[in-house]
């Protein structure tokens, strides 16, 4: 029930004074014809025509695939031979797949070491390149390189890094005089040793996010605090801290997900061993769908990560808060 | 005293970030039994590795093929995301709260849900091994449509009348005024879209198995899992490096942009 006004694109009522016209001085009164039914009804019709790439984009590529993948979810299937309905056996396999909760432990132990490790160490070099620094941008600009790099020309690096006979890292602990650690073949190491490495390859968006965060609190609060005798400790903790929440939370949930696409880094570096310690979950839907061709099961897997990411990234909004921009 | 302690630190950071790059880059270049050290000098500096690896596979052609591949996904990016933008945020039309909720809708769809299906599609309609099977759906994003719509409402309405007034349509009013005003955001967008089109491997991966046909970052993971290598360490210090480069020189040019476009919108690459 609105019409369209050409001077504020509809901005305004039908019959009421177009609001976009008070800064010139000209009230004007939109005009919209009562015989442009069609218009009257659904707006601007070169709307639907922009519009409409995109519905078809999302039918086909977002719309099409999430229905397919319900429907996948009850089959199992190898793309070749007919689709054949199993009912819920996926999901019972699924539950009673040791490699499913391998792959989903690898994962949280990932997240739990990769995000902290982030934060801390985005937070530290941020805290660092805040207020007068010369050469400010020149650090940002290094810090920020492994991130526009692909993973791949890092995994190759972190590969002879961590070296077990001539790597670089037990180079350095054998010169000074401690003993080798392989790296990449302790399953107790290689998780960690893959979450340091994507932490080295991300920490420079998460910089640069904090560094934002900390331009926007206002330099008067310190100078307040600073007068009524808060030490920088308590600055940090009962300022600094609180003003960056918003930030945090972006950069939790984004390293969430990012998280659970872990793929390409195990892939190269490891192949998911060794003893599956560092197979990521979208590794195993990855080796399920386009290894063994069990799409159906693949389609299961991805289904129930879908579902265990939203399920924690909807717990960490709730507990830190309302992100304001994302 | 503190500011001495202050550069020491940032000093560390920018060479445990530097570093390793400048060290591929001049083990590429030394011969094998020198490159497991820390130093980055060699008097015996060759192309040796290089040649090896460009005997070994197409590079030459997958830098092609990832060009192609990214600079369609881009310009589509931005072309429809762009039209998308600006639809939603200076039209009125029925369903446009509609489209703005599936927009929302749509980014919070993880990956993990669609990639399988994404696949089986693809095999339908007989895209594996194709440019459009490796574009398609990569061709619009709904983040970059958001952010879009989100800086055309700044843009005052003034400019927009004007066009009107001399007969402007909504296309011509979308390419003629409101990009020339828009360079920030369709930088950022299109940075953004590139760099991570470029770096993309899983999908690339799945959809073609021919080699004339992958992009850089695909072929040189074959060549580093495959076995191809030989377990030549120089020769894989080569492929990265090729790898790397195009991406590095972009940076060295647009850097500030980069930073900016990430700074702004917070998103992962």
């Amino acid at each position: 029930m609105f019409g369209v006004c050409h001077h504020c694109a509809g901005g305004c009522r039908a019959g009421t004074a177009c609001a976009d016209r008070d800064d010139r001085g000209v009230e004007q009164v939109s005009t919209v014809s009562t015989r442009q039914t069609w218009k009257s009804r659904f707006g601007d019709r070169s709307g639907y025509g922009m519009v409409l790439p995109y519905a078809i984009f999302f039918l086909v590529f977002v719309a099409y695939p999430l229905a397919f993948s319900l429907l996948l979810v009850f089959h199992r299937w190898n793309i070749v031979t007919p689709m054949e309905w199993i009912g819920l056996k996926n999901f019972s396999r699924l539950f009673q797949d040791p490699l499913f909760y391998a792959s989903l432990w690898n994962t949280l132990v990932f997240l739990l070491l990769h995000i902290p490790a982030q934060v801390i160490v985005a937070l530290g070099f941020a805290l660092l390149l805040n207020g007068r620094l010369r050469g400010r941008g020149f650090f940002r600009a290094i810090y920020f390189l492994p991130v526009v790099v692909s993973g791949v020309v890092v995994t190759i690096l972190w590969q002879q890094l961590y070296a077990y006979d001539n790597g670089l890292l037990n180079g350095m602990l054998t010169a000074i005089g401690l003993g080798r650690v392989p790296w990449l073949v302790d399953p107790h190491v290689a998780m960690p040793a893959i979450a340091v490495m994507a932490t080295w390859k991300n920490v420079g968006i998460y910089i640069v996010l904090f560094l934002a965060g900390l331009q926007t609190i206002p330099t008067e609060v310190y100078d307040a605090a600073s007068v009524d005798g808060a030490s920088p400790f308590r600055q940090f903790r009962h300022i600094t801290l609180p003003m960056l929440q918003p930030t945090m939370i972006v950069i939790v949930v984004l390293s969430t997900i990012g998280g659970f696409s872990l793929f390409i880094e195990p892939y190269v570096l490891t192949g998911g061993g060794p003893m599956q310690s560092t197979l990521s979950g979208m590794l195993y839907i990855y080796n399920q769908g386009f290894y063994f061709n069990h799409m159906g099961y693949a389609a299961t897997l991805g289904f129930v990560y879908a579902v265990i990411i939203l399920l924690i990234v909807l717990v960490q909004r709730r507990v830190l808060g309302k992100e304001e921009a994302a | 005293m503190k500011t001495t302690l202050r550069y020491l630190v940032l000093t560390v950071g920018a060479v445990v970030f530097a570093y390793p790059f400048l060290w591929m880059i001049a083990g590429s270049f030394k011969p094998e039994m020198e490159i497991t050290g820390f130093g980055l000098w060699s008097p015996n500096f060759s192309l040796h590795a290089y040649d090896m690896v460009l005997g070994k596979i197409p590079l030459g052609r997958a830098f092609l093929n990832s060009c192609i591949v990214s600079g369609a996904t881009t310009a589509s990016v931005v072309l429809f995301g762009s039209m998308v933008g600006y639809a939603l945020a200076r039209l009125r039309f029925l369903g446009s709260k509609a489209v703005f909720t599936l927009l929302l809708f749509t980014m919070m769809v993880p990956f993990q849900l669609v990639l399988i299906p994404q696949y089986i599609l693809m095999v339908k309609l007989g895209l594996t091994d194709t440019y459009i099977g490796m574009i398609a759906p990569t061709m619009m994003s709904a983040f970059s449509i958001i952010l879009f719509r989100q800086f055309f409402m700044a843009i005052p309405q003034g400019f927009i009348d004007a066009a009107r007034l001399d007969g402007a349509g909504d296309l011509t009013i979308l390419f003629r005024v409101i990009w020339p005003l828009s360079r920030p955001v369709i930088i950022t967008v299109a940075i953004l879209t590139f760099m991570t089109s470029w770096n993309e491997v899983l999908w690339p991966m799945l959809v073609v198995r021919e080699r004339t046909l992958m992009t850089m970052p695909q072929i040189v993971t074959i060549f580093t899992i495959g076995g191809e290598s030989e377990a030549h360490l120089g020769s894989l210090l080569a492929a990265a490096t090729l790898l790397a480069l195009p991406v590095i020189a972009a940076y060295a040019f647009f850097q500030r942009y980069f930073i900016e476009s990430m700074a702004s919108s917070g998103i992962k690459g």
